[in-house]
């Protein structure tokens, strides 16, 4: 790599200040740091710093999210070829998913590094790594069907108004990853919603009519609408092993709870993502499923709790939404009380509204916006409890 | 049985290159500083010229702000250089040694029977005041304050730090003697911390005139800041003093012996040292008499105090005014290629990130390599993960970048020194200058309310 190194250290001063592309500075900055761990050393403070990077956190994001991709490929794969009823190998199956998907991840990264890349160079800072993570997770939220262009359009919406009007990396209030989602699911529901869009190749000619590729989750709200018995929807449900292992219509990554668990796993033991926020979604969830059954005043409410987690992009966004630090509460105590917050949300707003099957998203963005209130209170109690040592003190020393 | 704080959280960075646990007394140096820049905000005003012969504890320059306050010189010689930097700021006052160490004397006698005036006066006059610091603001203390309570932290918990419980052999009886000083100073108490870890040298444990306090934990619980808020948390209007263990050993040969000797003893650690060793000394020598030989060939960074808090000097550089440890660790100038995506097994991490925790108790032999640029500040919370404090660090460190006064008061700033967020500072993957950002909104502080 001698010859690498050399090669960057004879072209570098053309873009130090004074360069003939001396504009391009942080374009250069970000790709010889993308090669090169750079050999600035410490000058102030500790000696020693941290081997860890914005490189490597984010990399270890997008790792963790490696499996819930690759069984998202294979399930694009599986669920076209059971519509279509023909016998194919594995590498068959993966292979037609691996072309669906993989162009989305290729114009989600493309479209949204371009526009942090001149933001980076119009700002004249360097180019964060945050966007690794959301280049990843805005195809793993979205339908197979959905077309690229709008793929395009909602990166470049979330990334400019979701973060960059901000003040860019860490200043953003809203995941721009599920503010990508809400713009499309907003702007063009006919591709984010119904039963038309999770299945690859259902809009096709020569396809059935009677074929269905509606989610476990639409299903389940037209039953409801429709004044069916829980029996009767039970009976339509998925067995739970298959809603667990992901065999089931729905975004691409968010389908299989064991994908989604082996990230959470990742994120958790390299101390990258907070549990405490991954936990008490969970038990919002968990707590809010239990008390509608407690209701039961309709047949969705008899859902068992446990049943809530496994549908939808429930688990998902735990794992990989709620957790994203910078939109989520940043006090650990809040972290207890927006994750608690999101889970119940989320299960409220798929059991009682009658308009969208899912209420994950909708929850998380709400409650990005409470966080920083939830920090407030928390920081807020701290402080009181230093003004009342303060009273409680005892006479004051002469002092000047 | 006392009580035992414990301290949850923070971390033991586990680095090649303890000291062993052998004395060596090292030869007379040739040189002795004294460094301005041990005392941040001093501005000195010299009482000395180049070719002046000083003894130890003649005094080379006071405080311009509080000319009380002296600065003398360690050893007894020739004031042979007074370097100076940038717009003639005063960098190291040089004296060269002579063959035999005569001091100057002050009054002496137990302290029980002096006034607190004459005690000030005699720590003053001596060049032993310094060693006292306050917080908040970890500066110099005011000799006209009264503080609410001493600290001592007997015990270090930093990277390679020496072993109190060894450096203070031989000196039991001064280190009493300089607790009996120091009770003086204050109505409350004066604090002797210790680890519960291990049995602590009786000199601490069974100290009189003291109370005796058991910490357990990880670093940073060894840092003074850390015990006083778990102890005697500083409130506005407070003042709280800490001395090191080897200064008390200092004011106790002071008031017994009526002379300035700032021998102490020293530990020489980093991977880059050939053999580890402690090694006594007088305060301010030139490392050079210690390190000599004894480091391996190749790039180097010489430190004044542990690879957190400590500051970079010369080879040749001088040992600083509170320091206990010299280390030297190699220079990271090597750019790694694709490092961020390696598998890392010989990369420390707080994180598990790296594969490097398949190894837990492997000593890691780190360099000054910042291991990443600089990034856009992101709420990770690995800073709540490593202070110990019932603090809020993200947004203390966000009020002090924006300068907001009240909300730093109301955060919690009095509470915290630059080496409290040390840690913060190491494991930050932003790689932000915390240390310096902290500094920066004590000197506001200090600034607001003078």
């Amino acid at each position: 790599m001698k010859f690498l190194r050399k090669y960057i250290d004879s072209i570098k001063p053309q873009f130090k200040k004074g360069g003939k592309f001396e504009k391009l500075s942080a374009t250069f900055d970000a790709f010889e740091t993308f090669l090169f761990v750079p050999d600035k050393v410490t000058r102030s403070g500790a000696h020693i710093r941290d081997s860890l990077d914005m490189k490597r956190l984010m990399s270890v994001v997008v790792m963790a999210m490696l499996p819930c991709l690759l069984f998202g490929m294979y399930n694009v794969g599986y669920l076209h070829y059971n519509l279509t009823g023909e016998a194919k190998t594995f590498w068959q199956i993966f292979g037609f998913g691996f072309l669906k998907v993989f162009p989305i991840v290729v114009v989600s990264y493309v479209s949204g590094l371009a526009i942090e890349f001149i933001f980076a160079q119009v700002r004249g800072h360097e180019v964060n790594e945050g966007f690794l993570v959301t280049g990843m997770l805005i195809p793993l939220v979205v339908p197979v069907n959905i077309p690229l262009w709008m793929v395009a359009v909602a990166t470049a919406f979330a990334v400019i108004i979701g973060k960059e009007v901000f003040g860019g990396t860490g200043m953003n209030v809203l995941n721009p990853a599920l503010t990508a989602r809400a713009f499309l699911f907003f702007a063009y529901p006919g591709n984010m919603t119904g039963d038309r869009v999770w299945v690859a190749g259902i809009q096709g000619s020569g396809m059935p009519d009677t074929a269905t590729g509606a989610t476990v989750l639409g299903n389940l709200l037209q039953s409801v609408a429709d004044k069916e018995t829980y029996s009767a929807i039970a009976s339509k449900l998925p067995g739970d092993l298959d809603a667990f292992l992901g065999f089931v219509p729905g975004s691409i990554g968010e389908t299989s709870k064991l994908a989604i668990l082996i990230g959470a796993f990742i994120l958790i033991y390299t101390g990258v993502g907070s549990w405490k926020i991954i936990v008490s979604t969970v038990m919002g969830g968990l707590v809010m499923g239990w008390l509608l059954n407690a209701f039961s005043a309709n047949a969705y409410m008899e859902l068992p709790a446990y049943r809530h987690l496994l549908y939808g992009g429930f688990a998902f966004g735990a794992v990989f939404m709620a957790t994203d630090p910078v939109t989520a509460s940043q006090t650990e105590k809040g972290k207890w009380i927006y994750g608690f917050l999101i889970g119940m949300l989320a299960i409220l707003i798929r059991v009682v509204n009658p308009a969208y099957p899912e209420g994950m998203m909708l929850a998380i963005l709400l409650m990005n916006v409470f966080a920083p209130l939830i920090d407030h209170y928390v920081v807020e109690a701290n402080i009181k409890r230093r003004l009342r040592r303060l009273k409680r003190a005892p006479v004051k020393l002469n002092n000047q | 049985m006392p009580q035992v704080y414990k301290i949850r959280k923070g971390l033991n960075i586990n680095l090649k290159g303890k000291a062993e646990k052998i004395f060596v007394k090292a030869e007379m140096a040739e040189h002795y500083a004294v460094k301005p820049s041990d005392f941040h905000l001093l501005v000195p005003k010299l009482e000395v010229k180049e070719g002046d012969s000083v003894k130890a504890g003649s005094v080379l320059f006071h405080d311009k702000s509080n000319p009380a306050i002296k600065f003398t010189s360690p050893v007894s010689g020739v004031v042979s250089t007074i370097n100076r930097g940038e717009r003639r700021i005063i960098r190291e006052v040089v004296i060269k040694s002579a063959a035999d160490q005569v001091y100057e004397q002050f009054p002496k006698g137990d302290p029980a029977g002096m006034d607190r005036e004459a005690i000030v006066a005699n720590l003053l006059s001596s060049g032993l005041w310094p060693a006292i610091r306050q917080r908040p603001y970890n500066i110099v203390a005011n000799p006209v304050n009264t503080p609410k309570s001493i600290f001592i932290s007997a015990f270090d918990t930093a990277p390679l730090a020496p072993d109190f419980d060894f450096l203070i052999k031989g000196s039991e009886q001064d280190f009493q003697a300089g607790i009996d000083v120091l009770c003086r100073l204050t109505p409350g108490k004066v604090h002797i911390n210790i680890s519960d870890e291990y049995p602590a040298s009786s000199a601490f444990s069974r100290a009189g005139n003291a109370q005796v306090n058991y910490f357990r934990g990880p670093h940073p619980a060894g840092n003074v800041g850390v015990q006083i808020h778990r102890i005697d948390p500083v409130n506005k209007g407070d003042f709280v003093w800490t001395v090191g263990p080897q200064e008390v050993i200092m004011m106790g040969r002071l008031f017994q012996k009526g002379i300035y000797d700032a021998s102490k003893v020293v530990a020489l650690t980093g991977s880059e040292v050939i053999k580890a060793r402690y090694y006594k000394l007088i305060g301010g020598a030139c490392i050079k008499s210690i390190t000599g030989n004894n480091i391996t060939e190749g790039c180097q960074r010489y430190i004044s105090g542990n690879v957190l808090t400590g500051s970079q000097i010369e080879p040749v550089g001088y040992l600083g005014y509170y320091d206990a440890q010299v280390t030297v660790i190699p220079e990271g100038i090597e750019s790694e290629f694709l490092g961020w995506a390696m598998p890392g097994l010989d990369k420390y991490s707080l994180s598990r990130t790296f594969f490097s925790w398949l190894a837990p108790r492997r000593e890691y032999e780190v360099n000054t390599n910042m291991h990443g640029g600089h990034r856009a500040f992101v709420a990770t919370g690995v800073y709540e993960k490593v202070l110990p404090m019932k603090i809020y660090p993200m947004q203390l460190f966000k009020a002090i970048m924006f300068e907001d006064i009240d909300l730093m008061e109301k955060l919690g700033i009095y509470e915290i020194a630059e080496e409290d967020v040390a840690l913060c500072e190491f494991a930050c993957p932003s790689k932000t200058e915390l240390q310096a950002l902290v500094r920066r909104g004590l000197d506001l502080m200090i600034k607001e309310m003078s």
